[in-house]
């Protein structure tokens, strides 16, 4: 009995991850391939998320409540770098937007250093609040010419037009440059205070991404971002994805008579161009977190990992034996929100569209905290596990409440208000149902599902 | 607009109703969220994320509450029924604090966990239960439910008094959020500074291992200050609701200013979290204001403004308590009344 108890603890990982494969197998067999591979392209991408936030909190004990707004520095890198440049409107307000920008943190920049100089500070404000009436009104003036060049189909400045694979790593720069900010003002002080800052600082981003709409379009959204594989339609046409179809289904279409058998292949190319092209994606997506869990694997298990666990254990111990705390903290909640941003251009390439309105706190930044903590903090494979649990969960459990009001509405008879009351409300029920999971976890296993591994013990 | 001249007297009046009286009433506003924050930082040691959405919840009593009593016929004309369903909805929210309490943050002060982070975690689950709630039985779309009378005097009856050519109107949501605020402020400081309990509660607060020696009973400390939090929490998210309407996404951001204002004040400190919120409702409303009409009553012809004249867009006026909060971090993280712990947990 307790050799196979310490069997399945060494083995709890492994029969973890294969219990959720069987899981998604037969989702896979019953419903559609197509679904199950999104299914598994967003867990993905949501494992790179919470391995971020896992790096942060498992490894540092840094709360990050502005996931949301780390992943939408992410998602608006691609727009800036993939789309195509929109030269009418460059022409129209381009210069002036950059002469605005460049008064804007001219001023920034003169209100900073003459007050290190030590210049009167009534006298340093004066030239702050008019450089800052100056960069508005020619900002105004810009955004406006801007926004008006075809309004329904660009109205703004467009991106430079490079593979959008550039923008995953701008995305995580853009996401790290926010981090660090962020970071240097809060970091050493009281740990609330940086919880408070990154929950301002991504609903800021996000406020911002939704009203300046010669940034990136505002709410009116950006359609057809370029994608790294390829489209369905061309897919169609390729000649091997054919012939692998048509030898996948062989025994089936010898039965059909020739026009039949023409459209039954066509139904099959179809559906198999879409799974080839969420196939490419779950490739691609994979071995990016892959390469991120053998890096941060590998940092955690070098003489850095022992300073910043060291650190996390007993933080006044470590900076007894002279290890910089502050900074230290700094480095991870840097690198911690680059993951994050990474994961946020990820998701926008997958999806091809950006929409700011998608960005919602409970969709990014509690689910991954979610996924965090059941998976079990500070273990990266656990991370991984906890974001497919999770979303599985997440994305099942709409349907599956309407199913359980549809069941009871079969007992009771149509156009019942309190009935349909429940049907258009039911999804608010799924915060209530993620909340609890993660006070249950806190609760009665603080650990998580594959709880951290203390080598030093 | 047909003044050409210089006219002080209307350009107060114009800054009097669009500016002093909505910042004055969100002041108050905010102030008695933020007072519940400071409460539950100074007692349970940690940042109550939840605080926003349990506003949500409390008015939701409230609205459901008075929905059944106007339906009965129970209101006072010319009061809103919302007032009168407060005592109601203040048990409601009591037993949801009380049973939160009990269910999730007992155990960690059991365990003596550490309350700061294992706090604000267990906040934001329960945070995310109460929105989920609240948006389950009243919608997520914004709704009014303010009944009675809407001004205690009007624009055109005070033009009509005064003779001038702006108006002052004075709404009754504004008049019983001040006075209502006024009243709560003093009960509570009477309650801190002169009762026994109030008394215990500050000894807690101030040093808990002499307070538990002393013999006072923390779980009756804990419950007390529970109860403050549920006074507080459901009049201001009632008083705001009856000024700018009940949404919940509304709600669950006031969080933002909330703790800036408890941050500017001071974290922990009572009078720094009511400066705090009066500083953060000036600003944001002065900020987002536009003076163009002001400075046509105030400047000669030849110098009036053609645009607004408006220093931040209304859309960012959630921006306008973070920069609050990032200037106070910068250049005096205890805040203006030296709050408790700066550094460390």
């Amino acid at each position: 009995m307790n050799n196979l108890n310490t069997f399945w603890q060494a083995n709890k990982a492994i029969a973890c991850f294969t219990i959720m494969g069987l899981i998604l197998l037969f989702v896979g067999l019953n419903q559609s391939w197509a679904l199950v591979l999104g299914i598994i392209n967003l867990s993905l991408i949501s494992a790179i998320m919470a391995l971020g936030v896992n790096i942060q909190w498992g490894y540092a004990g840094l709360f990050n409540v502005g996931i949301m707004g780390f992943a939408a520095l992410g998602g608006v890198s691609v727009v800036l770098i993939a789309q195509q440049p929109v030269t009418e409107a460059i022409d129209a307000g381009g210069m002036k937007m950059l002469f605005a920008l460049i008064l804007g943190v001219a001023t920034i920049a003169a209100g900073v250093l003459l007050n290190r100089r030590g210049v009167n500070k009534w006298l340093v404000s004066v030239i702050v609040v008019i450089g800052y009436l100056f960069t508005r009104y020619y900002f105004s003036e810009a955004a406006d010419l801007i926004e008006k060049v075809d309004p329904a189909i660009t109205g703004y400045l467009g991106g430079f037009g490079l593979p959008v694979a550039f923008s995953w790593v701008v995305g995580g720069l853009a996401a790290a440059g926010a981090a660090w900010w962020i970071g240097k003002i809060t970091l050493g002080l009281r740990t609330d205070y940086l919880a408070i800052a990154t929950l301002g600082i991504s609903e800021i981003i996000l406020y911002v991404i939704k009203n300046e709409d010669w940034f990136v379009r505002g709410l009116k959204n950006v359609y057809g971002l370029p994608r790294p594989v390829p489209y369905e339609v061309d897919m169609q046409k390729s000649e091997w994805l054919q012939n692998i179809v048509a030898w996948i289904h062989r025994s089936e279409l010898q039965l059909l008579s020739q026009s039949d058998q023409i459209d039954k292949l066509g139904d099959y190319v179809r559906g198999a161009s879409v799974v080839f092209v969420k196939l490419s994606y779950s490739g691609l997506i994979l071995l990016i977190l892959v390469a991120f869990i053998l890096l941060s694997n590998l940092a955690l298990n070098s003489p850095w990992g022992r300073k910043v666990r060291a650190i996390r254990d007993n933080e006044v111990a470590a900076s007894a034996m002279g290890k910089n705390i502050k900074r230290q903290h700094l480095q991870i909640f840097v690198l911690g929100s680059a993951i994050v941003g990474v994961a946020g251009a990820l998701l926008v390439t997958y999806d091809g569209i950006f929409i700011p309105t998608a960005y919602q706190p409970l969709r990014f930044t509690f689910l991954i905290w979610v996924m965090v903590i059941l998976g079990g903090s500070g273990n990266n494979l656990g991370s991984v596990l906890g974001a497919f649990i999770i979303w599985f969960i997440w994305i099942q459990s709409g349907p599956m409440g309407l199913w359980v009001v549809e069941m009871l509405g079969n007992y009771i008879q149509e156009g019942n208000a309190p009935l349909e009351f429940i049907e258009n409300r039911v999804h608010y029920l799924r915060l209530v149902f993620m909340g609890t999971i993660l006070l249950l976890i806190m609760r009665f296993s603080p650990g998580g599902i594959l709880p951290e591994k203390n080598k030093e013990l | 607009m047909t003044s050409e001249s210089i006219d002080i007297i209307n350009a107060f009046a114009l800054l009097t109703n669009f500016v002093i009286l909505p910042a004055l009433s969100y002041g108050s506003q905010l102030a008695l969220g933020a007072l519940a924050v400071t409460l539950v930082y100074s007692i349970l040691r940690f940042s109550n994320f939840a605080q926003g959405d349990s506003m949500a919840f409390g008015t939701m009593l409230v609205i459901l509450i008075s929905g059944y009593m106007i339906s009965r016929g129970w209101t006072i004309t010319g009061v809103p029924t919302a007032l009168l369903a407060i005592p109601m909805a203040l048990i409601g929210m009591s037993i949801y604090l009380l049973t939160m309490d009990r269910l999730v943050y007992r155990h960690y002060r059991r365990i003596k966990a550490k309350q700061n982070i294992i706090g604000i975690t267990a906040s934001i689950g329960i945070m995310f239960v109460t929105g989920g709630i609240v948006r389950f039985v009243l919608g997520a779309s914004a709704q009014r439910f303010g009944d009675g009378e809407r001004f205690i005097f009007s624009v055109r009856e005070f033009k009509a008094f005064t003779g001038l050519e702006q108006g002052i109107a004075l709404k009754t949501s504004q008049f019983l959020t001040i006075t209502i605020a006024l009243l709560l402020v003093s009960f509570l400081f009477y309650f801190l500074q002169k009762t026994k309990t109030g008394k215990a509660m500050r000894a807690y607060s101030d040093n808990e291992e002499l307070a538990l020696l002393s013999g006072i009973d923390p779980d009756k400390v804990v419950q007390i200050t529970w109860l403050l939090v549920a006074l507080f929490t459901t009049i201001a998210g009632t008083l705001y609701g009856l000024d700018k309407g009940f949404a919940p996404q509304q709600y669950h951001l006031l969080l933002l200013p909330i703790f800036a204002s408890v941050i500017v004040g001071g974290i922990g400190s009572p009078i720094g979290a009511i400066a705090g919120a009066f500083l953060v409702a000036f600003s944001e409303i002065l900020l987002t204001y536009a003076y163009k009409k002001f400075l046509i009553y105030l400047l000669p012809l030849s110098m009036h403004p053609t645009s607004l004249v408006q220093l931040i867009g209304t859309e960012y006026k959630y921006a306008i308590s973070f920069v609050i909060l990032v200037i106070v971090l910068l250049i005096r993280p205890t805040g203006l009344f030296k709050g408790k712990v700066i550094v460390g947990e």
